[in-house]
């Protein structure tokens, strides 16, 4: 079991960062959530030209990197914590899906950021859908690529994301299987978990930060510890839920009959944790917190809305009392 | 020899010397001589200060070695809970700080068992504020003369040698006045009382020191050093009660998640999804403990960071403890023979009061690891003798 970052990985984690606050910081976010696509294509070309991200697990043979989830992970964790818009974990579910089913058709275009892939998660809803040249849509074990069609976009919760209805027309049929969608749905709570790990570490680095420079009845608010003990919790959180995506990712990578729990406790735990302190990085913000100006507002939206992303959370608590045999 | 030919031979030991053993938080006198002679054993087999300086008695090995052989012993209930404060703080705090002497005579006979260790530094005004304390240390012509009293104090009634922190000098600010020694606990003066605990069991004891003498080579680190030394100490308490350093583990835990999953309905929805929680509580600290210590091993040191793994076992052992007395039901609470779930909720809070309190490891969290402002306090400047301590009617 790996839970500790290489040095290589550390390296991509510092890429990653950097480019996402010199191209993507938060004004930038707002302006492109309010944009006609809901994000800036130009962001999207450098991410997948420059930086290659959006074929970093598809493999090589298919013009990706061929990159682990380890790595994945990385990269979802900083696109959370930059609340970054537009269809990129849309695209990297579509890539899961279809690298593991072995689709050899999109995978290269999707590689290439010329395509933009997204994944009907229930029925006929999709992140992005409206913006996606190709939906997959998933019934039960049988998977098709639906081009085209109607698309109906959906008021949403979390301005920095979007999601529509699909209309469910004809589409090319997708190779698979029960048991690779079995896989595929856990990789997707990994994946998504790992997006949640960021929005909950910017939600804490938000309120460390500013629980340094506040001041109230003449101290800074830090060191109260009506404050401070709170944030200790919330730091808590942030290290067992970055312990359990690490371990998740591992197990993608490297322990496949392990992937099934340490999967649903990615959900279960770090789907909740993320919102958690999202909420209470708003509620310690005070006012301002509550404020459509103040960011605190979109990572909270973006933590509710991805803990209900794959299903109400229940799910992941009963499928772990199943995988448990309780 | 390779790592794993290592852990191949610990396992082996293990098994040909410690199936049967057990380990008891309030042992007899039988017990206490059965635990030294399997300590001797373990020692004269290499398996104690594994990687603790060999030209102190210890086996000089890494702590990659110390963690493989911490690894195999889970599966095996060692006898080595009167020795966990000498293993987890004192002798660490002499590795660190003892004089060669010191480490010549108290090492050794540590590490083998021979001698038992307690840790002496809260008194009944101070607790958390354990720089508050009163025990007072004065200079004499060949050492010093302790008195005052000691408190919480962990196996002292089984001890041989205790760490003592005191008052040297009450004229500056508390932090600047404090000085650690070695003292004997069968020194002329020294008063041991067990403590009953709300277990009914005697874990700790009350010290009462009236005029001992501590000879002078007994100091540890420098006259008014004191705080700096406890600090060592505090740091190794918290890791070694966050890694389980004499802790008995997680095997023959009534309440954890192993055991309470044979023993509750798991048919009704609702006690499944408690399980659950149980499940999701347990792995979540488990994986940062072992999170912690890859890093340790990867020369990134946990540092104040241990006192979240330290808090969220304590929140872990009230939550499950509470857990599965509420699941049982009246019968965890009225019986005829066991109690053993009885004794879970009682022994409880222990664990977030031993070793700081929850509120002072959430200050640590606060200050050491997240950085934020320290809160004013009216006791740095202040001249020992003009602060308020203690319990104020």
């Amino acid at each position: 079991m790996n839970l500790v970052l290489t040095e290589e990985q550390r390296e991509l984690r510092g890429t990653v960062r950097s480019f996402l606050a010199a191209a993507s910081p938060l004004p930038d976010v707002r302006r492109a959530a309010e944009s006609e696509s809901g994000y800036d294509p130009a962001v999207y070309r450098r991410l997948n030209g420059e930086l290659g991200l959006a074929g970093l697990i598809v493999p090589q043979e298919y013009g990706g990197a061929g990159a682990g989830y380890a790595e994945l992970a990385i990269v979802l964790e900083e696109t959370g914590a930059a609340l970054l818009p537009g269809p990129f974990l849309a695209t990297t579910l579509a890539a899961i899906l279809l690298t593991e089913l072995g689709d050899k058709e999109l995978l290269p275009d999707i590689a290439a950021g010329t395509t933009v892939a997204t994944v009907a998660l229930d029925g006929d809803r999709a992140l992005n859908g409206a913006e996606a040249d190709v939906v997959l849509m998933v019934d039960g074990a049988r998977v098709r690529a639906v081009r085209g069609g109607g698309r109906t976009p959906l008021t949403t919760l979390d301005p920095t994301r979007r999601q529509a209805r699909v209309e469910a027309v004809a589409g090319e049929a997708v190779a698979s299987s029960e048991a690779g969608m079995e896989r595929v749905r856990d990789l997707f709570a990994v994946a998504v978990a790992a997006e949640q790990l960021g929005v909950l570490r910017a939600s804490l680095d938000a309120i460390v930060a500013y629980s340094r420079i506040r001041v109230a009845f003449g101290r800074l608010i830090g060191s109260y510890q009506g404050v401070k003990h709170k944030l200790a919790d919330m730091h808590c959180k942030l290290e067992q839920a970055e312990s359990i995506v690490r371990n998740a990712a591992w197990a993608a990578d490297e322990a496949p009959g392990e992937l099934p729990l340490a999967a649903a406790l990615a959900q279960a735990y770090v789907g909740r944790a993320c919102f958690e302190v999202a909420r209470d990085s708003l509620l310690l913000h005070g006012g301002i917190g509550f404020t459509w100006e103040h960011d605190a507002h979109l990572y909270y939206k973006r933590a509710k809305s991805d803990e209900v992303l794959l299903g109400p959370p229940r799910i992941h608590r009963a499928r772990l009392a199943d995988l448990l045999e309780l | 020899m390779d790592l794993e030919e290592y852990r191949r031979r610990a396992r082996s030991w293990l098994e040909a010397n410690a199936r049967r053993s057990r380990d008891e938080d309030d042992p007899g006198a039988d017990g206490v001589a059965a635990a030294k002679a399997f300590m001797a054993d373990l020692y004269d087999a290499g398996y104690s200060g594994i990687s603790w300086p060999a030209e102190w008695g210890g086996q000089g090995l890494s702590q990659a070695e110390e963690r493989a052989f911490a690894e195999e012993a889970k599966d095996f209930t060692l006898p080595t809970y009167v020795f966990s404060i000498g293993l987890g703080m004192c002798g660490p705090t002499l590795v660190d700080l003892g004089t060669p002497g010191q480490k010549a005579r108290h090492l050794r006979p540590l590490l083998r068992g021979e001698e038992i260790w307690c840790q002496l530094f809260s008194e009944p005004g101070a607790g958390s504020d354990v720089a508050a304390l009163q025990t007072r240390a004065t200079e004499t012509e060949d050492g010093w003369v302790v008195s005052g009293q000691k408190v919480w104090t962990s196996v002292a009634q089984h001890a041989d040698w205790g760490l003592l922190l005191t008052r040297t000098d009450v004229d500056v600010p508390k932090h600047k006045g404090l000085s650690m020694f070695v003292v004997d606990m069968h020194a002329p003066g020294v008063t041991v009382r067990p403590l009953r605990d709300m277990t009914g069991r005697a874990h700790f004891n009350e010290i009462f020191f009236d005029d001992v003498h501590i000879p002078a080579e007994n100091l540890v680190g420098r006259v008014n050093d004191g705080w700096n030394c406890a600090v060592t100490t505090l740091l190794h308490e918290r890791l070694s009660i966050s890694s389980g350093v004499g802790m008995g583990g997680q095997k023959d835990n009534p309440v954890a998640f192993e055991a309470l999953r044979h023993t509750v309905d798991t048919g009704d929805p609702l006690v499944r999804d408690q399980l659950v929680e149980l499940y999701i509580r347990s792995r979540a600290l488990a994986l940062f403990n072992q999170r912690l210590a890859q890093e340790t091993k990867a020369g990134i040191f946990p540092g104040a960071r241990g006192s979240a793994a330290k808090l969220l076992l304590a929140e872990l052992s009230m939550f499950q403890a509470d857990l599965a007395t509420s699941l049982a039901g009246p019968e965890a609470v009225a019986y005829e023979d066991g109690g053993r779930l009885a004794d879970s909720i009682s022994l409880a809070p222990a664990l977030s009061l031993g070793g700081g309190t929850n509120e002072i490891m959430r200050n640590i969290i606060g200050d050491r690891v997240l950085n934020l402002p320290p809160e004013p306090r009216v006791d740095k400047t202040v001249p020992f003798k003009d602060l308020k301590t203690g319990t104020r009617q």
